[in-house]
């Protein structure tokens, strides 16, 4: 068991709170830096995967997990960070300037979906943001003269400044730099005043209002933010496929991703890491286990649909915190064995909140 | 004479056909605790959410002297009201559940925050030098208000009682000139109740805070306030010390029934049982 003897305010802002975070994320930084060299080139690519679906979780999980307004059509700020990728680095423009452009451009429509946002709550929002997804989806399919239709779209390799990325390792360091500059970006403003308005907005309007939170602008600037990481994530994811058409950005990609932050843990930034990781890896493991499965349940169709509907069942019924929060536990666990008691983690129940039926 | 605060003129809210408050006026005077009393639903707090600017009245305004002067309250946007010094608790708790009594503080500290949106990205140095002087501003409430055990708990597993302080806590993190509490004391048991009418007597003394409460436990309102104001249906029945409004005939019949009310329930003088029963033979 670690008590942590706090002798300045300092302790309680820095990024690593004791030893053990410096110790254990320096590990993971440097076995990061290694994988290229530890990993065969499929799984480094699948490691390259879990960093852009990574990018993409951490804004959904600022949007849904801190400012807890849930979007059913994420999908279409990855879509439009995709194609903006791609239609600007097709157009010449060096890769990191392209990609600023995907990624303001999808913060700008965040903006624009964020508005009703304002208005609708729970239920209702999902249903706005699916039919958001909806329409680009049908504006990518019919916008033939730029997104080249259903027909899809290839891209250039990234290009920066005249320096051409052409192979998957540079690719990788490229993906893990973003990576790693959008989790210090999100966790340096979960540890300032912005991050905490969007943690009171998801608890209780009503008080941060008259806390002097201004709401609607700090919904907007949420949904800004998780757009404008989904439209970097797309970027990525563009250049990593080579070619993208309009069906990977339909509502199937929408609801993985919103399921990827539902397993990870909601209201955590690991949380959005071991979803990204979840995701990329089950299909894997699927198709390693289908061969050694009997024939008719191994070759069905929708196998993959069908295990992730009931781990998605499982973790909502019996671990509401995700992985993260079993991982919690765990240590819990090991930290104070033999102490460790059942309902530390139960959450009492509250019925005292009067915008609890939104 | 002390200069007033706030003075609320003729106030009216008609949601539909109800008109949950009727004409009310008052003034809260600097440095005072000023207790609103009445039955359920005699629109006590829709008057703190008129404050609060949550409701926009139908008739009336509320004229507050805020840093900047006298300002029209009526006029201003819901979530600017806390910069100009007034801030609230809930009847029903509204804290941050899934945060831990800090960061309840530290987001009371929101409306003296001094870095914006790119300064918090990369946590700049000028970040980090005003969440230091909001964490000594929060630590100070919470020495004020005994907070030292609770500090690092998360709100979802503290009981009611210390609930209604850290409220308290979060509200006085932001500097507030006026303070609004809605029943403080409910769901407290009698000796939580003494310690917040100690308190409320500190956040008046001590700190020079301005206390607008709504409560019903008599024994706090008559312990805490200088004055009183008694509603019921939405009107005003009696304005003045605890004293007064207890004794004020209105109050009593607001609360108790009125005269005739209960004189049909009274049995006729001469007819009771033990009389009747000696004077029959």
């Amino acid at each position: 068991m670690r008590f942590i003897f706090k002798t300045a305010y300092t302790q309680d802002i820095a990024l690593a709170k004791h030893g053990g975070h410096a110790f254990w994320y320096s590990v993971l930084v440097l076995a990061l830096l290694a994988a290229p060299w530890v990993f065969t080139e499929y799984w480094l690519a699948q490691l390259t995967f879990v960093l852009i679906y990574s990018i993409a979780a951490l804004g959904i999980m600022l949007l849904a997990g801190f400012t807890g307004l849930f979007s059913l059509g994420h999908a279409a700020f990855l879509g439009v960070g995709a194609y903006t990728q791609a239609v600007l680095c097709n157009a010449g423009v060096p890769f990191p300037l392209a990609l600023l452009g995907a990624g303001a451009l999808s913060a700008a429509t965040g903006w624009v979906v964020g508005l009703p946002a304002l208005r609708v709550k729970g239920i209702y929002l999902g249903m706005a943001t699916l039919s958001f997804g909806f329409i680009v989806e049908e504006v990518l399919a019919r916008w033939e003269s730029v997104t080249g239709g259903n027909a899809g779209m290839h891209i250039e390799k990234p290009n920066l400044f005249g320096w051409v990325l052409e192979t998957e390792v540079q690719f990788y360091f490229l993906c893990l730099l973003i990576t790693v500059l959008a989790t210090l970006g999100i966790v340096n403003l979960l540890r300032a005043p912005t991050g905490r308005a969007f943690v009171a907005i998801r608890d209780s309007e009503i008080s941060a209002q008259s806390m002097g939170i201004h709401l609607a602008r700090y919904k907007t600037l949420s949904f800004a933010l998780s757009a404008g990481l989904a439209g970097i994530a797309g970027a990525l994811y563009v250049h990593k496929l080579q070619f993208i058409s309009p069906d990977q950005f339909n509502i199937l990609q929408s609801i993985d991703l919103l399921l990827m932050i539902v397993i990870g843990g909601l209201g955590s930034i690991h949380g959005a890491f071991l979803g990204a990781i979840f995701l990329i890896t089950m299909p894997q493991l699927i198709a390693m286990v289908k061969d050694y499965l009997p024939t008719f349940v191994g070759q069905a169709p929708g196998l993959q649909g069908l295990v992730y509907g009931l781990v998605l069942i499982a973790f909502v019924l019996f671990e509401p915190m995700g992985l993260y929060g079993r991982w919690l536990k765990v240590r819990t666990y090991m930290e104070m064995f033999p102490f460790y008691r059942k309902g530390m983690f139960k959450r009492q129940k509250s019925f005292q909140k009067s915008d609890r039926l939104k | 004479m002390t200069a007033t605060l706030l003075s609320a003129h003729n106030l009216s809210v008609r949601f539909g056909g109800v008109l949950a408050v009727n004409n009310v006026s008052f003034d809260v005077k600097q440095g005072e605790v000023f207790t609103l009393i009445g039955p359920n639903g005699a629109g006590k707090t829709t008057v703190f959410n008129l404050i609060s600017r949550i409701y926009t009245p139908t008739t009336g305004t509320i004229d507050y002297q805020g840093p900047q002067g006298l300002v029209k309250l009526t006029d201003q946007a819901p979530q600017d009201v806390a910069a100009l010094g007034i801030a609230r608790t809930f009847q029903n708790i509204e804290l941050f559940e899934h945060a831990s009594v800090l960061h309840n503080l530290l987001i009371g500290r929101h409306t003296h925050r001094q870095s914006g949106f790119w300064q918090d990205l990369f946590f700049t140095s000028a970040t980090r030098e005003a969440e230091l002087q909001s964490r000594e501003k929060a630590e100070e409430v919470i020495d004020f208000l005994n907070l030292q055990h609770y500090r690092d708990t998360f709100v979802a597993g503290l009981p009611y009682g210390v609930r209604k302080v850290v409220e308290m806590a979060r509200a006085l993190c932001t500097e507030p000139k006026l303070l609004l509490l809605d029943e403080p004391s409910s769901g407290l048991n009698v000796e939580e109740t003494d310690d917040m009418a100690f308190w409320i007597q500190d956040i008046q003394q001590e700190l020079g805070i301005s206390v607008l409460m709504v409560e019903h436990d008599m024994g706090l309102v008559s312990k805490v306030s200088d004055r009183v104001l008694a509603m019921n249906q939405g009107e005003v029945l009696a304005m003045g010390t605890p004293r007064e409004v207890q004794s004020d005939p209105g109050v009593i019949e607001a609360y108790l029934g009125t005269v005739d009310d209960v004189s049909s329930l009274r049995r006729p003088v001469g007819l009771s049982p033990r009389v009747s029963a000696g004077g029959a033979p």
